[in-house]
């Protein structure tokens, strides 16, 4: 399984180990806190404006469809579908290193929007476009936790 | 759009040496392409009143205009520092036309490179990359694409929903090293075959170390004056016959990863020089990736959408062939210090409607396309140069 599930802090949210170096992890603001909050208590959320009903991701402060700053963090189903992936087998920085080869991969949500995200759950040569997936979540951290998704079970 | 004539000319251009120069710093650099330019123009420093130059990586500068301006001794009625990524190298020549045209300034040097390579490892200098700015640093980074990876992203889409093949982006980086070849003053020359970059080192898949820009020192400049100024000076000049700019999104992971800005960028510039894509003689295409050419090939309007796998085969986009594309060698092979890559494609731009081009001249070419990308497919600026003035 690939990276986030080894997170950089220990299984009880201590130091890293030792000589591992730290990923790079998102340091929410106050645009985006709401989404890494839900992350943590294993929620998918995106932004939906009340005007015009869209859904958009990446967080803005003002709706790119018709700029209305009415925007509502909205649960989402956490089901979507492989838009496009890349199996990386060269780390770019040694945090990464030791995940390789390691599937960084864009996700189309049920919802509408697309997502950057790991697959994980499966072998990198098994990922292909247009797989069914779901979201889970992967404990980065004390205050981190990353969406990332697996193949999801047969109907 | 506002109807400013924008009538300008380059009528010098230089580059530093290029490839691993250790001996020399980013100013340095700069310098040389900036004293090269200037001989090529037979102007001397004194003649510059405006400048510009874009950002570097590997040091901080503060108002990096300010800085080279102050390296070189000039001091510019208008100044200013362009940073549309890779785009800024074409945005240069445009936007010193437009202070041209404002009646600013009459002589911008345009100036942009570093030592990309040499200021610290490749490693150093992918992992800079990598959290850069070109993947989110929130949504994106944490997962761990390099920026490579973020090309991968559109190669994959692109051969699922159009048949692409691993073989047709090789080909892209076969032709480009073919021309690096005819460069001498280009960092890989080199040549590989198809088979050479499809076992090449897999990076993020499917794009192989050899689908992958290089990382190098160097430095180009241009001088860009008036049309009519242009007459009165001695070298041969490329006039500035269209632009266009085109943005949808900033970043590549909530897109649809195969259609570009550079659809607008290119329809606009077409529009402006009043001319078409079969118009073009010559296209100097940004090629950060093998497949950036081949999706900007179907933006710019040279084939139809998904059709650009099969147009880079046959040697179609080789010198001889139908359309010769970035005939300097590019940065997947001439030379990528950074930001600047993008401006030797302006560079040979000129060089072609010159019929200065050398061993890699196309012949009687009277109009070039020169187009950068920035960001991950993100930001585009399209230029057309000719050999003579617009009517």
């Amino acid at each position: 399984m690939s990276a986030p599930q080894k997170p950089q802090a220990g299984p009880d949210g201590g130091a890293p180990a030792a000589g591992v170096p730290e990923r790079p992890l998102p340091v929410p603001d106050a645009a985006t806190a709401p989404y890494w909050e839900a992350a943590r208590a294993h929620r998918l959320v995106m932004p939906k404006c009340v005007d015009c009903g869209a859904f958009h991701f990446y967080p803005r402060t003002l709706c790119p469809h018709c700029s209305s700053a009415r925007l509502e963090w909205t649960a989402c189903s956490g089901r979507g579908e492989v838009y496009s992936f890349t199996v990386v087998h060269r780390a770019p920085s040694p945090a990464f290193a030791a995940d390789v080869p390691y599937v960084v991969a864009t996700v189309k949500l049920a919802e509408g929007p697309h997502l950057m995200t790991r697959i994980t759950g499966c072998a990198p040569e098994a990922v292909r476009i247009g797989m069914a997936v779901r979201v889970a979540f992967i404990e980065a951290s004390a205050e981190i936790t990353l969406p990332v998704f697996a193949p999801a079970e047969e109907a | 759009m506002m109807a400013m004539d924008t009538k300008a000319a380059i009528v010098g251009i230089g580059e530093s040496r290029v490839g691993k120069v250790p001996d020399r710093s980013a100013l340095q650099l700069q310098a040389d392409a900036a004293q090269a330019a200037l001989a090529d123009a037979g102007l001397a420093m004194a003649d510059i009143d405006g400048l510009l130059t874009t950002p570097v990586r590997v040091e901080h500068w503060n108002m990096p205009a300010g800085v080279v301006a102050h390296h070189l001794g000039i001091r510019p009625a208008y100044l200013s520092t362009v940073d549309l990524a890779g785009a800024s190298g074409a945005a240069m020549i445009h936007q010193a036309a437009m202070a041209i045209a404002s009646g600013q300034c009459t002589t911008v040097l345009c100036v942009a490179g570093q030592n990309l390579l040499s200021h610290g490892s490749r490693s150093t200098a992918v992992r800079k990359m990598a959290e850069g700015g070109s993947a989110h640093p929130q949504f994106e980074v944490p997962y761990g694409p390099l920026v490579p990876s973020l090309y991968a992203l559109v190669a994959q889409r692109h051969m699922h929903e159009y048949g692409t093949t691993p073989e047709q982006l090789a080909e892209v980086a076969v032709t480009i090293r073919r021309h690096a070849g005819l460069n001498p003053n280009a960092h890989k020359r080199d040549p590989v075959s198809v088979a050479d970059v499809l076992s090449s080192k897999m990076i993020t898949s499917p794009l192989h170390i050899l689908d992958c820009a290089i990382v190098s020192d160097g430095a180009a400049a241009a001088i860009v004056t008036s049309a009519a100024r242009a007459r009165d000076l001695r070298g041969k000049p490329a006039h500035l016959l269209g632009q266009g700019y085109g943005l949808r999104h900033s970043h590549i992971g909530d897109t649809s990863l195969t259609t570009t800005g550079a659809v607008d960028s290119g329809r606009d510039a077409f529009r402006t020089a009043g001319l078409s894509p079969a118009d073009v003689d010559v296209a100097q295409i940004y090629d950060c990736f093998t497949i950036t050419v081949i999706v900007e090939l179907e933006d710019l309007g040279f084939c139809r959408k998904g059709e650009g796998g099969a147009f880079v085969e046959g040697g179609r986009i080789g010198l001889g062939g139908q359309l010769p594309v970035t005939t300097h060698g590019g940065l997947l092979s001439g030379g990528h210090p950074g930001l600047g890559g993008g401006f030797f494609h302006v560079l040979e731009g000129v060089r072609q409607v010159r019929g200065d081009a050398g061993a890699r001249q196309v012949p009687g070419a009277k109009v070039a396309l020169v187009h950068g990308n920035g960001g991950v497919i993100s930001v585009h600026c399209t230029l057309l140069l000719g050999s003579e003035a617009a009517a």
